[in-house]
Order: C-alpha cells, then structure tokens, then sequence
C-alpha cells in the first residue's frame, strides 16, 4: 500500500516538473535531480503542498561543481526523497530555503561557510561553527583546502575580535 | 527595556559549550539568540579519511550518552549503499541495544529534568534505577558506554542465552519502578504546576523547525522513524507510538516516561522471538554509490548519509544528530516565558551531553593510576558484575 502512494507523488512530480530525472534507488530511497534554477519551486512544493519534512542538506565538493543534496522525509510513507543540485564552481548561487522554511536556516549558514555557496536571500548568513575570526574566503571542506592553507594562520585570536 | 542575560558558552548549568543569548525585558525573554559550533571535532572530514570499518568507531564517540544510535545509523547507511541485509540474530541483537539505550537515556534525562526543577529526590530516585543498566551493558558488551556492537552486515558481539535471565531480571524491576516513577510524577501538583504550559511548542512550528523525536511528538506531529520507515525488528513487534498534543514540558517528559514501557516491551519481545544463526554476513566491499540510514535515536532521528565511489572510504559522510533540529526550534518555545522557565525549557529537548572525559588521578600532586592502571581497575570491575551477577 506504502509503494503505491509513492508512485503516485512521483507521477504528481513529473507531471508537475517534467525535466526532473529520478532514480529509486531502493523503495523508499528516491533521488531526484533538479536544476536550480527550479529548485526553490521544487521544494516549496514538497514542504507546502505535500507536507513533506526537511530532514537536512549535504554539500558535497564534486569535480563538476559543489552539490547539494536536499533530504526531504515523507513520514506517512516513510520514504526519503533526496533532490539533488548542481552549482557550478565560478557562479557559487543558489536562492535561499530559509525564507519559507526556518528549519534550513542553520544548515543554509553552515554550508556556506564550509563551501563557500552563497544562499541568497537568507536572513541572516553568518558563520555557525566557525570562530568569528575565521577569513571569510577559507572554506574548509573544499578539496583544495587541505593543500593550499596547511599552515594558515589567524590574524586576531576569537578574544581579541572587536 | 531589553537587556541580554547570557547563558554559556561555559556555565554550570550546561555541561557542553552553547551559548544561549536570553534578551528580556524585566523578567520576560522577548528574544534569544544561539551560537554553537564551540566544539566543533569535524568528525564528517575525519570519516572521509578512515576505511568502512573504521567509521563505527569514530561516529560512535560524537556522543556518549546515544552512543549506540551513530554507528547504527551509519551501518545502516553503508548496508543500503551495497544492498546487505544482517542475519535475523544480528537484527534482534541491534534491536535490544538500541532500546536498552533509549531508557538509559530518557532516564538521564528524567534525573536531569529533577535536578533542574529544583526536584533532587527524582534525580537520585532515577539515577538509583539507571546504574544497573549500565552493568548490564557493561556485562554484555565490557562497556558501560561505546559499546561497539554495531558492524557493516551484523553485529560484533553476540547476546549470550546465559545473559538472558538478568537482561528479564531488570526490565522486571524497571516496569515496576518505571510505573512508580510516572504516578509519582504526574500526580505531582508541584511537578505540574511547574511543567505544565511552559515552554510550549506549536504543531505548525514543530513542521517549521523540522524537530524530531520526543520534542515532535511532545507537540503531536506523530515522526517515529521506527513506525515509519521500520528496519532491523521494529516491524517484528508489536509495541505503540507515543504522542502528545500539548507541547509543553510536561508532554516532552511524559513521551519520554511512557517511551520506556513500550520499550521494555520491545525488547522483551525481542528475546522471546530471538532467532538462532550467524551474528554477520561476509562483506568483501563496498560498491559506488550513495545510501542513507536513519535511526531512532533518544532525542530523535539520527541521520546519516554516506557516498561511495567503490574505494575503502566514503568520499562524503553527512551527519545530521537530532539535537541540531530540537535546539534551533528553543528560539520559539523559549519566547514569551520567564528567566527562571528559560532553562528548563533549554533543557526540555534534551540537548546532546557528551561525558566522555578521560580520568585522572592526583594525590599529593603526584598522578596516581596511568592509563593502563585505569584500564585494568575497569577490567576488574567488569569482571566483578559478572561474579556478581552469576550469584
């Protein structure tokens, strides 16, 4: 009964954003790709109309681009669905959740600044793990941070900052 | 007026390092602002350099007190990436730890919550009846935390038959105390008039702020990822969700009373139904790809999320603990109540302690026991509970 109902959101996606491609990777696995231009539609429809839960968001740094997988859970189903994008490394944008869903606030902060994405239009993109002192322009999880900043060195300790 | 009361990053009141800014104005909080991050491991950067088998380790230590819930979720993430099923025995085995655990944990959180209200008999009435379960972890797997029973494709150690009796032995005197202890709260006037419409979180923002566990069902927004999406044995037995619509402390605390029954439930089920057979499948390696798994944890839905490119590491492991939803949504419950109600709601979602700190000891400045010493006192105490226990 579960796996019918899960059809029936996937017909209701296609037809509604029909150049998405999905892959089911187990039953209640499914991953779905988007372009992010659509993906601010996308989720408000998951989150609004289909009442799905924002679960979290992983970035991932990727030889095409940085990615960011949006984890949406369906509880009555109990199925994940996962909405891929990709941003392309020299335009690092993508339209903020956190507008219409508080719950990616912290994690929207978090991936920029360990990847450095720029969520535009969120209320608020400050550093959340990172001390305040931290340089902006360092991302820590990128692939290319390990080799180039080995011995960075911070300017002002956190207690000296302003 | 607004003035700011600080809460943190180091306070007695919290033994992990949050800061909590409270704006009031007079006794009233009007606003409150979290900073985390003061303890940041990168444990997600550090997985991506360890092997398969390492990782459980690692995602073990992220907390001491649902030490159990990391490894398992992680394991089950890997499984679902190489599509592996663990034998019925290894699935049983899994099931009863990561019940066990839920009481240990919901029962800290009851002593703490005592502690908090200025209530100390329940904190040591509590705490009485949650030592023995830590001996019975210490009994079955040598530790009382980090148990490391969880493993890609199984479990690492086997529940023996001999264990059986004072595993039944403890839930028996748990149902009885567990009972007590529920009585004695709710019929509580001060405990009541204490928790009750105090810090109250809204079904509409429990969806908002995405919450999960005790504190979503406290607010009646039914998420058990048990009944939702069942693995291991939860789809096995027969046991019922918990939930609550009021949303204040009081429901936060009596999902998670009323949670230790329907777990004693489980986990006597469980060894009734125990099957015979291996503990773990041979895994010869991990294929390309990307799989998720989520676990029940105490406080919530653990999840993880891990990518593979057919090499012996992930390339990405993502880590979503439940406290990282809860603690976010306390910027709405915490709005509108008063200084002395703003820690017990801060602590009403159960934030992640972690306890792990290593031991030293100092007598007239010189250091006492070395690490080793430390280890062999352990060892000899574990070997104490199982004479004790074979009385």
């Amino acid at each position: 009964m579960k796996k019918e109902y899960s059809k029936k959101i996937l017909d209701e996606i296609s037809t509604k954003f029909p150049d998405v491609s999905i892959k089911i990777h187990a039953p209640r696995r499914i991953y779905i790709k988007i372009s992010r231009e659509k993906l601010f539609d996308f989720a408000k429809f998951l989150h609004n109309e289909k009442g799905f839960r924002f679960s979290i968001a992983t970035g991932i740094d990727t030889r095409d681009g940085i990615e960011i997988i949006y984890h949406f859970s369906h509880d009555e189903a109990g199925t994940y669905y996962n909405i891929k994008t990709l941003i392309p490394k020299d335009d690092l944008k993508i339209k903020s959740l956190a507008t219409f869903l508080p719950a990616t606030n912290w994690i929207e902060r978090e991936i920029h600044e360990l990847l450095g994405v720029d969520f535009v239009g969120h209320p608020n993109l400050i550093p959340l793990l990172t001390a305040e002192t931290w340089p902006a322009d360092l991302c820590p999880l990128r692939r290319d941070y390990a080799d180039e900043h080995k011995d960075i060195k911070i300017s002002k300790k956190p207690w000296e900052a302003s | 007026m607004k003035r700011i009361v600080p809460i943190g990053p180091y306070h007695p009141l919290q033994e992990e390092p949050e800061f909590f800014k409270l704006i009031v104005e007079g006794e009233k909080v009007v606003d409150l602002e979290i900073n985390i991050g003061y303890n940041h491991r990168g444990h997600e950067f550090i997985s991506q350099t360890l092997t398969w088998d390492q990782v459980p380790f690692l995602v073990e230590r992220i907390c001491g007190i649902c030490s159990d819930s990391h490894p398992y979720a992680y394991v089950l993430a890997v499984e679902d990436i190489a599509h592996i099923t663990a034998p019925p025995r290894a699935q049983y085995i899994r099931t009863i730890i990561g019940e066990l655990e839920r009481i240990h944990s919901h029962y800290l959180w009851l002593g703490l919550a005592g502690h908090f209200i200025g209530y100390n008999t329940v904190w040591m009435w509590v705490w009485r009846y949650r030592e023995p379960l830590l001996d019975l972890f210490e009994l079955i797997m040598g530790n009382r935390n980090h148990y490391a029973i969880n493993k890609i494709g199984g479990a690492r150690r086997d529940i023996l038959p001999e264990d059986y009796p004072k595993i039944r032995e403890y839930l028996d005197l748990l149902e009885k105390k567990n009972a007590m202890f529920t009585n004695a709260i709710l019929d509580d006037p001060v405990i009541r008039g204490r928790l009750e419409n105090v810090g109250v979180l809204t079904k509409e923002d429990a969806i908002a702020y995405a919450v999960t566990g005790p504190t979503a069902r406290g607010s009646g927004y039914a998420c058990d990822v048990r009944k939702d999406d069942p693995y291991d044995a939860y789809d096995k037995v027969d046991w019922d969700e918990i939930v609550f619509e009021e949303g204040d402390v009081l429901a936060k605390a009596k999902v998670r009373l009323i949670e230790c029954n329907e777990s004693i439930k489980i986990v006597r089920q469980c060894l009734k139904n125990m099957p015979e057979g291996p503990i773990e499948t041979r895994v010869d390696e991990i294929p390309s790809g990307e799989g998720i798994g989520r676990h029940e944890a105490p406080r919530g839905e653990v999840f993880h999320y891990v990518r593979s490119d057919g090499s012996n590491m992930p390339v990405r492991h993502k880590v979503r603990a439940p406290s990282y939803m809860n603690i976010a949504s306390n910027v709405i419950a915490v709005k509108g109540y008063s200084i002395a109600d703003a820690a017990l709601v801060l602590a009403a979602v159960d934030p992640c302690y972690c306890c792990t700190d290593r031991t030293f000891v100092y007598e007239n400045g010189k250091k006492k026991y070395s690490g080793q010493d430390l280890l062999k006192l352990s060892w000899e105490k574990t070997e104490k509970i199982k004479r004790r226990y074979k009385k």
